[in-house]
């Protein structure tokens, strides 16, 4: 004999609910985005952090500039060799103890991005800028790498 | 709970200016929601920030310094950020607060008095 007719807890259904409409919204920023905008990350979908990385040149310089949102000064690596120039770092989880994460989409780890510089440049006077999550490197070409003016003397 | 910050997909359709999502973190730290947005290129200026009807609407907008040259290889994108969320009838929306650090806009939103986790002590 049952004396509380029993009832199918409710929030069991809901819940259920809620994982299929995050299911759905994951998907749907899988579809809203442009193809385009992940083509050149695309290993980002697979291998995790991949920053997007700007090249620039002008007369006197060769100017890089990568968007690392959220990172200390110091997790950020740079280095140059064989005309190769490499960014590299780490970006710490942010998750505190007690803390607990109910919706992750920002990538927290490891990252590394080369790029082949297109002339060479004077390794010693390599400065960087990290402002508003952005770093910008300016590495300026080496004197024999300059593009010249030769005068020509018609006599 | 996975509802508590959702976000707002229809509102974000009507669009006249060109926006990308930008990608999001929500954190549960005992009286309140952290939501982390990552925006790089913003600073505090380039910010707006409104709650309407429990909609949190965030616009951020580009300062980068124009680089003087000529590009060779490009992968980032142009467009500002704008992204908006549902929040939960739980947030007391008049005790949000915000900061911009490096790129990233974090939120604090608060719960309501009344939906605090409580002790209540057996007298």
């Amino acid at each position: 004999m049952s004396i509380i007719r029993y009832q199918p807890p409710e929030t069991v259904t809901w819940s259920g609910l809620n994982r299929l409409s995050n299911l759905r919204d994951e998907l749907d920023t899988l579809f809203e985005m442009p193809f385009w905008s992940n083509f050149g990350r695309q290993s980002q979908l697979f291998s995790g952090w991949s920053p997007a990385l700007d090249l620039y040149q002008n007369n006197d310089n060769v100017i890089a500039r990568v968007e690392l949102p959220g990172m200390r000064k110091e997790d950020i690596e740079i280095s140059l060799q064989d005309g190769m120039l490499t960014i590299s770092g780490e970006r710490k989880s942010e998750t505190a103890e007690g803390e607990k994460a109910e919706r992750t989409e920002r990538y927290v780890g490891k990252f590394r991005r080369s790029i082949s510089l297109p002339t060479q440049v004077d390794a010693n006077k390599v400065t960087a800028t990290y402002r508003d999550g952005i770093l910008t490197i300016a590495l300026p070409k080496a004197e024999e790498a300059k593009p010249k003016q030769i005068q020509v003397n018609v006599g | 709970m996975n509802t508590l910050v959702r976000e707002n997909r229809n509102a974000s359709q009507q669009r006249s200016e060109q926006f990308v999502t930008p990608s999001a973190s929500v954190i549960e730290d005992g009286d309140a929601y952290l939501l982390s947005v990552e925006m790089p290129g913003v600073n505090k200026e380039g910010l707006e920030i409104s709650v309407e009807n429990n909609e949190l609407r965030i616009i951020g907008r580009r300062s980068l310094p124009e680089i003087e040259g000529t590009p060779i290889h490009r992968e980032s994108r142009s467009e500002n950020f704008r992204r908006t969320f549902e929040l939960d009838p739980s947030i007391d929306t008049s005790k949000i607060s915000a900061h911009v650090e490096q790129g990233i806009l974090t939120l604090r939103l608060p719960k309501a008095e009344q939906v605090k986790p409580r002790k209540i002590t057996v007298s």
